[in-house]
């Protein structure tokens, strides 16, 4: 007894097997479903933008926990693999190289170590790089290659228009005459079906092609308890609702685009989403709500990554005046 | 049907090693330690002299005021020294020491206090029962040791309606509820019934946690056919046993942060307290014995004790094997709400429910990381609380902010750095908001 | 070209229309403020460490300029110099000028004099040591040495000594604010007079246990036992619950309680040459 010291801390004296590693390798496992099947439909072009959007990020992060902060490195719990590959998830398969590593730098650099690090980012650093990129370099960032067709090809891959591409275009010849509108419309609508978004046989970045590989994932997140439906749930049911009241295919509208990937991956970012589940239903509503107002009367054909940017930004708000309620008192809010 | 509290709450992996195992009666030593504080409230003041002939039972230290308990000694024999030592906190504390000669031992073994007859305790008032249990120094078994008599007289203008009888034993580990309950579950009842009487209620409810099955069982067939006590089977869900927490299970009320349990109606005993009850009433012995549970992976005769208050932890251990050799933390109470001891030289007071013994690799914490604001503790506080931010206010100095959050209304269960992915010290920077809290409003007065 | 002067133009313009709101919302609502303030918090050292007992600078220059005598208004950082700047600036006479104080520690319990009885795991706080027991070294008065009181400080005056595991305050940066010692948990910051060149005597214990007790658990713990009370030719000192106290106010200094201390708990700092090593060797 005499030659034993005790460790005295307070209590609680026992801890969860839950770690920060935990939870982030477990998104990375999580995205592996929809990473292995964006590679099997753009072939090459996936693997570039992949590797180097991961490498990208990790590399930023070190050399700025290394270099600029003179601290230890914490590359190893993931996080910054998780921004690499939602990063990549987002872009087209086509686009150079120089380009993704401004996009990485931006979302490490800006993104996440500007206000602090982990934990301390206000906005989604995937996300902020993946509109920085789209803002800076349309073009580049709105041309998607084909599925399947040109699986050798990086650079010069043909490309195609994705079904909300389509869908504006639509909306936009209806502004401008009646006339030929219907013509579009019918083009649009008969061009895809809800199975081809469902298996990804359509144009669009990595992340978005298969509805299916997404949910996969997301079942295994919401398993292991590194996610709550909250989010995806709020997402998606109101993109569908608001959907079917604006007289467009509510199913299409969720199987398309980033919504899915938005909803699932992107918006449950815990560091830039609320606590509260009160607080993330609300969130969810209003990406949702946002989404589909760019998406009919916005620029943008595509608007989740900006719905939750502008979420993101609300977050704290949220977190301030959606507060659980104590136990033994009445509701206040 | 099997009921629970609504909000937050954890599970935590149950290790009850010691789970359906018999009580044992380690014997009583030839010398203990009293201490005078073994209860929440003022300490109890000493009525004995250096030198003086105690006997087994005999009070040695007096209730100072309202909150307060009385303090026997748990043997016959001489009070050897009077003074200040230090308790398992290092906190100094008063004491008594008495040693016994072969002649107390003898004198105890044939001297048991005769009990009360049924007559007797049929002519009982309820005062009477009440004024009983304060002198026999009886406390909440539970953990929080305060004095029952003052739970048992609720205020003039509030009315009890249920008794309940806490056999949640929601800590991981602990058994020491479990085994009394199997071994004594008539003794219970009988204290039971006197609670009652002395309370007025009418109606009592045992809440027990499904992970005692037999515990349950067994009651529901000695209580056959009875109205006013009944059993009401628990989901099993840390901290079920928080008196707030088991209220909202059975009653489905709420008890408002700052109010008495007894504002909706209730009252809440421990079921080891009902016990030490049956003993004051019927055997007419003051609290000097307790159960506890002596765990933990390596121990090697881990079990459940009934020990004389006073014995030192260390002759405790000795009972049970002695101390593992890979022993890295050890912890008065359970893991979750215990508090880790510097050593064993210390006497067993009423509060000790349990001595756990972790090994090296479970006593470190891990390293701290950033908080991702992931919302697990938000989601996990059974008290409705946000705990990383009255963390971060705490750090900040913001006594007035954490106040309003809340953190008074903490329960100190430690779901919150139980369950934080990122390692956090959630509940000590929580604990000192209190105390900063407490120490503000101090000063305003 | 055009579209160049065009945007010159229209920047330029809103450019110089905000400049002229500002101008006038700023001369609008300008606060008329006594000149002294401003003169006064020129002076002051800026730190805000609320040693003068206001909540920082500018409040300190308040009461200063509002203040019909500067009696109990006092810089401890500036000391005697800035408050005679500050008294010619309103026009006052300075206040009884007051030795200028240091903190002290009254805990030597380092490594060596107090070995370690367990190992604490929690966040480096005193203020949350404490509250869990009574800290690793199994003394309850003692120096947790977290290190609250080197955050606390502004002026770089403290630090924890790695190989003591104990906190040194510099005599030459501290400036006497006091703001260790409201943080310390346990009360063991005391300002005391500086003394001249910086000579003081003081206890370096806190332990109120009884003799024996405090014996075990220290090496150079006060034991209360008043040798040093019955050797002081100036009444300095005091024994209250088993610990001796020099008055900084009484102590002439002569420095004969030092060596009939049977626990070298008196600590006498800066005294030339030899007195120098001791305290190094502490």
């Amino acid at each position: 007894m005499d030659n034993m010291r005790l460790v005295v801390s307070g209590s609680p004296h026992i801890h969860s097997t839950d770690s920060v590693n935990r939870r982030m390798w477990g998104v990375v496992i999580a995205l592996m479903p929809a990473v292995a099947y964006s590679v099997y439909l753009f072939g090459l072009g996936a693997l570039v933008v992949l590797l180097t959007s991961v490498l990208g990020c990790v590399i930023t992060e070190y050399l700025i926990q290394r270099y600029m902060l003179g601290g230890k490195t914490t590359i190893t719990n993931g996080s910054a693999v998780i921004t690499g590959l939602l990063f990549a998830m987002n872009l087209p398969s086509n686009l150079p190289i120089w380009i993704i590593l401004i996009g990485c730098v931006v979302a490490i650099g800006l993104g996440k170590y500007a206000f602090g690090g982990l934990g301390q980012n206000i906005f989604n650093p995937a996300i902020l790089g993946r509109v920085f990129l789209l803002i800076s370099f349309p073009q580049q960032m709105t041309s998607w290659p084909l599925p399947l067709v040109n699986r050798g090809e990086y650079l010069d891959a043909t490309t195609g228009a994705t079904y909300l591409g389509q869908m504006k275009m639509e909306a936009m010849s209806r502004a401008d005459s009646s006339t030929g509108a219907s013509a579009v419309n019918e083009i649009a609508t008969e061009s895809l079906t809800w199975i081809d978004a469902l298996i990804g046989n359509m144009g669009g970045s990595l992340g978005e092609m298969s509805a299916i590989a997404l949910i996969i994932g997301g079942v295994f997140m919401l398993l292991r308890g590194i996610i709550s439906w909250h989010i995806p749930v709020s997402i998606i049911g109101t993109v569908m609702l608001f959907a079917w009241g604006a007289g467009v295919d509510p199913v299409m509208s969720v199987l398309s685009g980033g919504v899915m990937l938005g909803a699932i991956f992107m918006a449950t970012d815990y560091v830039t989403s609320p606590m509260t589940r009160r607080g993330m239903v609300m969130y969810g509503m209003m990406i949702g709500i946002i989404t589909m107002i760019i998406r009919l009367w916005g620029a943008y054909p595509e608007g989740v990554s900006f719905a939750i940017l502008i979420m993101n930004g609300f977050t704290p708000l949220i977190n301030k005046f959606v507060r659980p309620r104590k136990f033994g008192e009445r509701r206040v809010n | 049907m099997l009921k629970t509290f609504n909000r937050g709450g954890i599970h935590v992996p149950e290790n009850k090693i010691t789970a359906g195992a018999p009580i044992v009666d380690v014997p009583a030593p030839r010398e203990v330690v009293v201490t005078f504080s073994q209860h929440i409230g003022a300490m109890a003041v000493c009525c004995v002299k250096v030198g003086d002939q105690v006997k087994r039972g005999q009070l040695i230290a007096k209730a100072n005021g309202v909150v307060s308990a009385n303090v026997h000694t748990p043997i016959s024999g001489k009070v050897k020294s009077i003074g200040k030592l230090k308790t398992a906190f290092g906190y100094p504390c008063d004491t008594v020491t008495i040693v016994a000669s072969d002649e107390d031992v003898a004198f105890d073994a044939e001297n048991i206090p005769t009990p009360r007859t049924d007559e007797e305790i049929e002519a009982l008032t309820s005062e009477e029962i009440k004024d009983i249990v304060a002198d026999a120094g009886v406390v909440g078994l539970g953990g929080a040791t305060f004095p029952t008599k003052v739970k048992l007289t609720p205020p003039a203008d509030a009315h009890a309606e249920v008794l309940i009888l806490n056999g949640a034993e929601c800590e991981p580990y602990l058994t020491n509820d479990h085994a009394l309950m199997l071994a004594c579950a008539d003794e219970i009842l009988e204290g039971v019934r006197y609670i009652m009487r002395a309370t007025g209620v009418k109606k009592a409810v045992f809440g027990i946690e499904n992970n005692k099955k037999d515990v349950i069982e067994l009651f529901n067939s000695k209580l056959k056919g009875e109205k006013s006590i009944v059993v009401q089977a628990l989901q099993t869900k840390y901290p079920q046993g928080g008196e707030k927490q088991l209220i909202k299970a059975i009653t489905g009320k709420e008890v408002a942060n700052g109010a008495l349990p007894i504002s909706v109606g209730a009252l809440v005993q421990n079921v080891a307290t009902a016990y030490a009850i049956y003993r004051a009433v019927r055997l007419c012995e003051p609290l000097i014995s307790r159960i506890i549970t002596v765990t933990g992976k390596s121990v090697e005769k881990p079990g459940n004790y009934r020990v004389y208050l006073g014995t030192s932890l260390k002759s405790v251990v000795d009972v049970a094997g002695g101390i593992p050799k890979d022993t890295g933390k050890i912890v008065v109470g359970g893991p979750m709400m215990g508090r880790a001891i510097v050593s064993l030289d210390t006497p067993t007071t009423k509060g000790v429910s349990g001595l756990l013994f972790l090994n090296e690799a479970e006593a470190r914490r891990e390293a701290e990381e950033p908080c991702i604001r992931c919302g697990a503790c938000v989601r996990d506080c059974p008290m409705g609380l946000e705990p990383y931010l009255l963390m971060s206010l705490t750090e900040n100095n913001e006594v007035e902010q954490a106040e309003e959050h809340g953190v008074r209304n903490c329960i100190e269960c430690g779901c919150c750095a139980y369950t934080c992915p990122s390692h956090r010290p959630l509940l000590d920077f929580i604990r000192l908001g209190k105390a900063k809290v407490n120490d503000m409003i101090r000063k305003k007065r | 070209m055009d579209l160049v002067v065009l945007s010159v133009v229209i920047l330029g313009g809103i450019g110089i229309v905000s400049a002229v709101v500002l101008f006038l919302t700023a001369k609008k609502f300008a606060v008329k403020e006594n000149p002294k303030i401003a003169e006064i918090e020129e002076i002051l050292p800026g730190a805000n460490c609320g040693g003068c007992g206001r909540n920082g600078c500018h409040d300190f220059a308040v009461a200063c300029a509002c203040a019909t005598s500067l009696d109990g208004l006092r810089c401890p950082v500036g000391g005697d110099e800035t408050m005679s700047q500050v008294a010619k600036i309103v026009g006052l006479v300075k206040a009884h000028s007051t030795m200028p104080q240091v903190a002290v520690l009254h805990c030597n319990g380092t490594c060596a004099n107090r070995p370690k009885k367990s190992d604490y795991d929690g966040p480096r706080s005193c203020h949350i040591e404490h509250t869990i027991y009574y800290g690793a070294h199994g003394c309850a008065y003692g120096c947790l040495g977290c290190g609250d009181c080197v955050s606390a400080c502004k002026f770089d005056a403290m630090r924890i000594n790695p190989t003591t595991g104990i906190i040194e305050i510099d005599g030459d940066k501290c400036v006497g604010c006091g703001a260790c010692t409201e943080v310390c948990p346990r009360n063991l910051i005391e300002l005391r007079n500086k003394g001249p060149r910086g000579m003081r005597v003081y206890v370096a214990c806190a332990n109120k246990d009884k003799g024996a007790v405090a014996m075990k658990e220290c090496s150079v713990s006060c034991i209360g036992c008043s040798k040093c009370l019955k050797e002081c030719p100036h009444e300095a000192i005091t024994i209250k619950d088993n610990l001796a106290y020099i008055d900084y106010k009484k102590c002439k200094l002569c420095k004969k309680c030092v060596p009939v201390c049977p626990r070298n708990a008196i600590i006498a700092a800066n005294f030339p040459v030899k007195k120098v090593e001791v305290e190094e060797n502490n």
